[in-house]
């Protein structure tokens, strides 16, 4: 078999796959569908009623927001904060239990406090969100940053490069392959933080929707809910993926070139 | 212009204290190109460290036209050994090169003609959108070559710049540095534990002795100039410096080993 046959069959059965199990799902639910497991067909008729675009303005803009801006503050304040805690090692030992301890609360915990505090209000789920993704951003950040090869931090002082270039253009991007790392894990904190916030104390969000229609029994609804989420999940990390390869382009040629 | 005196480095204190230069002393003249030589493990590295100020001495001096060096300065450049670690992967060779000129604060177009320059020199013209990872060993060893002459320092360092790539490139670079300084009017301290490449490239050769290092003899190489990988080679006088010095290193090598003792077990 040439590899170009291997690699067209590869293609074939990896996209075969889920269709046959959808397939599978909808023949099954469709004869014997129960209350609880309602027929395919009846969850894609809700999700196209739901979500194409009925409640895209009232529950999935709000999540998007949410995540986005918990997301977002997240990674800008832990590649901040990470960068100066792993450009010194004072800063380090001296906050190395705190975040230890921060980072080791499950942050669903906080959500009392965060209505106490903050209300139930978008500003509270953000705050969780952004609270669960800072950590694994931090961690990555901190470790990127000790780990530059101290070749590379003399040839910048022996060229005498020094303030934004040296942050911008050494530092940053000689630790981005860890700062992506954490940024991965974070994005899939990011979704689930968004929907536990929501299905606690909310109004609107595709947390809520979901929590509401298994409330008042409406489960297509619930299941279209939870097929939205599925997808969000997936375009998210499609997404991320596409940005990490261009970005992280030089890292992948570059290692590739030394594995030979 | 350059002078080294009384430098000396020591690692740690107390009875764990490491002393990897002893007392090392000698000069560099304009235009002048030395190679350091010495054992393997003899703290060249070291030494190059304290002259670019990298390293601060634990004795003694380097004075660059009359002021004392502290911390990096401007009319230095470097050339490491490993040019993959000093390269910058996420930049182009264009880049590369370009980057310590930023802060020079040059206006665009000289910063472009230095760019284009010192590419062309180290022979890499066709190559200035490549990234260092798509490059041959050799070829990404120029590139840290062509940074060091846009930066345009006075003197030249030198960290056994060709160690890591096969015999046949070292030749062509080792001619490659000696046009380029022709070129760029440069003083070059080259550091090498190659004793031919020593002999070849230099006008004077300073050879150390091994750790805690100091100065086991100046000599200065007469050999024509320019240069040739097979003319050059074949004059007696260059056997003759290359023997001296082989001589003088091995001579200064560690003790002879003490009988291997074999454990009682």
């Amino acid at each position: 078999m040439s590899a170009r046959t291997r690699r067209l069959l590869e293609l074939a059965v990896e996209i075969a796959v889920p269709i046959a199990l959808v397939a599978l799902i909808w023949v099954y639910t469709d004869t014997s569908g129960t209350f609880y497991y309602p027929p395919l067909s009846e969850v894609f008729a809700r999700f196209a009623d739901t979500w194409l675009f009925e409640r895209v303005g009232s529950d999935v803009w709000p999540s998007l927001r949410r995540i986005a801006l918990g997301y977002g503050g997240a990674v800008i304040v832990a590649v901040a904060v990470g960068t100066a805690l792993g450009s010194s090692r004072t800063l380090r030992r001296a906050t190395g239990p705190i975040v230890e301890f921060l980072r080791s609360i499950p942050p669903p915990a906080l959500i009392p406090f965060g209505i106490v505090v903050i209300g139930v209000g978008d500003d509270m789920k953000v705050f969780i969100i952004a609270f669960v993704c800072l950590w694994p951003v931090l961690l990555n950040t901190i470790d990127g940053i000790q780990g530059i090869d101290p070749t590379l931090k003399d040839t910048a002082r022996v060229f005498g490069i020094s303030g934004k270039d040296r942050l911008l253009r050494v530092t940053l991007p000689a630790a981005s392959p860890q700062i992506f790392a954490g940024m991965r894990l974070s994005l899939s904190l990011a979704l689930i933080l968004m929907v536990i916030s929501e299905m606690v104390a909310s109004t609107n969000g595709i947390g809520f929707f979901v929590l509401q229609s298994q409330r008042s029994f409406a489960i297509a609804e619930m299941w279209s809910g939870i097929l939205l989420l599925g997808i969000l999940g997936y375009v998210f990390n499609l997404a991320f993926m596409v940005v990490e390869r261009r970005v992280l382009a030089w890292h992948r040629g570059a290692r590739a070139s030394s594995l030979g | 212009m350059l002078e080294v005196s009384g430098l000396g480095k020591t690692y740690g204190e107390g009875e764990t204290a490491t002393h990897a230069i002893g007392d090392v002393s000698f000069e560099l003249s304009e235009r002048e190109f030395v190679c350091v030589v010495g054992p393997s493990g003899c703290g060249k590295t070291t030494l190059l460290k304290c002259m670019s100020g990298l390293l601060e001495p634990s004795r003694g001096q380097v004075v660059l036209r009359g002021r004392r060096i502290d911390g990096t300065p401007p009319e230095m450049a470097l050339v490491f050994q490993d040019y993959s670690r000093s390269l910058l992967p996420w930049l182009s060779v264009r880049g590369n090169v370009m980057l310590p000129l930023r802060h020079k604060k040059l206006d665009k177009a000289e910063s472009a003609r230095l760019v284009e320059e010192a590419v062309e020199a180290v022979g890499l013209s066709g190559f200035l959108d490549r990234y260092p990872w798509q490059l041959s060993g050799g070829m990404q060893q120029r590139v840290a070559i062509a940074r060091a002459l846009a930066y345009q320092p006075e003197i030249l360092l030198m960290d056994e710049p060709f160690a890591s790539v096969d015999a046949q490139t070292r030749g062509d670079l080792e001619d490659l540095i000696l046009q380029v300084r022709d070129r760029y009017d440069m003083t070059i301290l080259f550091v090498t534990h190659d004793i031919d490449e020593s002999v070849y490239l230099s006008d004077r050769i300073v050879v150390l002795t091994p750790s805690p290092t100091e100065v086991r003899e100046i000599l200065d190489v007469s050999l024509p100039r320019p240069r040739d990988q097979v003319e050059t080679k074949e004059q007696p006088e260059f056997a003759h410096l290359r023997a001296h010095v082989y001589r003088l290193i091995k001579r200064a090598g560690p003790k002879p080993a003490e009988p291997a003792q074999t454990q009682a077990g």
